[in-house]
């Protein structure tokens, strides 16, 4: 038990040492950027503005001090509270961040959701039937599926059921020219769908490989095997054993896979103009939206290192071998 | 995987000699493909760099087969060449990623307490971040471009490497043979070089076989964003990102076949890296 306390406490330890290496590193690669913020901030007004008007500007926003400075004055106000403002979104970083969390927790959320449950049943049936026609049409798409890059997969899908069948819309998180408050449920799923159907395509793979693979060794096990002696059918052994001692690995790699998540939103955002957290973070980047771009750096490292955090502890809790030495293995992530 | 199984194995001794001239087959065929990419971007020239305006925006025929873009070029020439491109891209991030993985990896492993402590550190930090996010991020801070690329990508792909390199020197470490050579008064230097990299070889031609996909698709991802290869070339991530222009206006062609290109691409060093892994390791083979 002291073990287990002594090990989450070094945990977190670990996580605040990671946030803050996060910070550090993330701050320098901002602050090595070509781009100027100023001339970013100004856009085509740059030529109107002239020297004295950009140095206030720098001033205001302390650019004029030396790189550590402005370091400790950004950890300073993180730490107090203040994050900053976006100029992109001419606003406080924390209310952007807090209406793209909004928009983004749907999506991610019911994404990470149905491709845990997908792929968990999937990974059951081929595991559970392994070798059969029904296994190998589960293997191959999975496969092809964990090749395929994010936004391609996402523009068939908006040229499949947006432009040729018309069945949902082209772009967007709602009708254009709508007020947030005017639009219904039914028409937030309906710009949701398309975006959600990527991520959740892709999402399932490796969730059903790997829950297939747990599966195949569990059906070759004693108890298995037993449990067939007794006259159970494979679908009773697969759901009444099975299912229990495959959900907790297939978990942990569902808790591990928010950082791909996350990655598959931004160019799912990208592709459906959805206006998320992902595509904050590309206009961000184009425009250079420093303190923006750093906000939402540090908020997904804490949901991703989190995640993993949650992964490593629920491994340990499975499997008492985890506690004396880590095992490895090649996913594809 | 687990003893108990053993008797099964035997039994399905035949379905394994099959398994591997399937596997030997899937492996050659990727490595054809990734031959015809090479090759045909080179034995092509030019065409789908120069411009034709009497054949704008074709649909796929005999005549292009992937049909044209607005500029009339030929979008099967153009996706060649982009391929091509994504190739080099990953061969070089590939190869230098992998570098990184084994120096890290020998470092842990062999460097006492606080380099692997420091390793494991670096480890954590890299995969602590969404792998997009410290993508977009790198390639901010050098402004794009090829450079910033290539760059981002191999500074984002070694920690998984890393990780299986060091657990495997670690097991050898632990080998009798290494024990007798310690006691005979050798350096850990010279054991890394004559023990422990002989050793690794094979599990790292696997993980630079497996690293391309990944650098493939992050490249062509970060390109498609704005942030990576330059406006100019024809890279899959332009093609396609130019392609959202058009896809409304029913060009479906110019967003389906770069991306089916990318995906070929991707899954015939998929099939060549787990196709070796596969051959060199017989434990692997029957799952």
């Amino acid at each position: 038990m002291t073990s287990s306390l002594r090990y989450m406490l070094t945990r977190l330890l670990r996580l605040v040492l990671v946030l803050a290496a996060v910070a550090v590193v993330a701050f320098s690669l901002a602050k090595l950027s070509p781009i100027d913020p100023v001339d970013a901030y100004l856009g085509p007004d740059v030529a109107r503005v002239g020297p004295e008007q950009r140095a206030l500007i720098a001033e205001k926003w302390g650019l004029n001090q030396p790189p550590i400075e402005q370091f400790s004055h950004w950890a300073r106000n993180l730490l107090s509270g203040d994050l900053g403002f976006s100029m992109t979104y001419n606003a406080p970083v924390a209310e952007v961040l807090a209406s793209r969390v909004l928009a983004s927790l749907p999506l991610m959320g019911l994404a990470w959701l149905l491709s845990g449950l997908l792929g968990f049943v999937l990974g059951i049936l081929a595991g559970a039937y392994s070798g059969s026609l029904l296994d190998r049409v589960i293997r191959v798409y999975s496969f092809v599926l964990a090749s395929t890059p994010t936004f391609w997969l996402a523009i068939l899908l908006l040229v499949m059921f947006s432009v040729s069948l018309q069945w949902t819309p082209v772009c967007c998180a709602a009708p254009p020219g709508m007020l947030a408050d005017e639009v219904s449920l039914w028409q937030r799923l309906h710009h949701l769908l398309l975006p959600l159907a990527t991520l959740t395509l892709l999402g399932v793979a490796q969730i059903a490989l790997h829950t297939r693979a747990k599966m195949v060794e569990i059906m070759q096990s004693d108890y298995a095997l037993y449990a067939r002696a007794q006259g159970a059918s494979r679908l009773d052994i697969a759901l009444r054993h099975g299912a229990r001692n495959a959900a907790l690995p297939a978990l942990t790699v569902l808790f591990a896979s928010i950082g791909e998540l996350f990655g598959g939103s931004v160019l799912a955002e990208q592709v459906f103009a959805y206006p998320g957290l992902g595509r904050a973070t590309v206009e961000a980047g184009i425009r250079g939206d420093i303190p923006l771009l750093l906000a939402i750096t540090l908020f997904m490292t804490l949901l991703v290192s989190s995640g993993n955090m949650i992964a490593d502890l629920l491994y340990r809790l499975v499997d008492p071998r985890m506690r004396q030495a880590e095992t490895l293995e090649w996913s594809q992530p | 995987m687990n003893h108990a199984v053993a008797p099964q194995a035997m039994n399905s001794l035949v379905i394994r000699s099959n398994n591997r001239i399937s596997t030997l087959m899937l492996t050659a065929l990727g490595l054809g493909g990734i031959l015809l990419v090479a090759l045909g971007s080179v034995l092509i020239g030019d065409r789908g760099i120069t411009m034709d305006f009497s054949a704008r925006m074709l649909a796929p025929s005999w005549q292009h087969w992937f049909g044209t873009d607005q500029f009339g070029h030929d979008m099967l020439a153009r996706t060649l060449h982009g391929l091509s491109l994504s190739l080099n891209v990953g061969l070089i991030t590939a190869a230098l990623s992998t570098a990184i993985a084994v120096v890290l990896a020998m470092l842990a492993a062999t460097g006492g307490r606080w380099a692997d402590a420091v390793v494991s550190f670096l480890i954590d930090t890299t995969l602590g971040l969404p792998h997009l996010m410290l993508l977009i991020l790198i390639a901010f801070a050098l402004g794009g471009g090829t450079t910033a690329v290539i760059i981002a990508v191999t500074l984002t792909h070694w920690p998984r490497l890393t990780r299986i390199l060091r657990a495997e020197i670690l097991q050898v470490r632990s080998a009798e043979y290494v024990q007798a050579s310690r006691q005979f008064g050798k350096s850990w230097w010279y054991i890394g070089r004559h023990h422990l990299l002989p050793h690794l070889l094979p599990q790292t031609l696997v993980g630079f076989t497996l690293l391309f996909p990944h650098a493939i698709l992050h490249e062509a991802a970060l390109t498609f964003l704005g942030f990576g290869l330059e406006p100019g070339k024809p890279a899959i991530g332009t093609l396609l990102a130019d392609s959202m222009r058009y896809l409304m206006a029913g060009n479906w062609w110019l967003g389906l076949f770069p991306g089916l290109g990318l995906l070929l691409l991707v899954l015939s060093f998929d099939a060549i890296g787990n196709g070796t892994r596969k051959l060199t390791d017989p434990r692997l083979s029957e799952v």
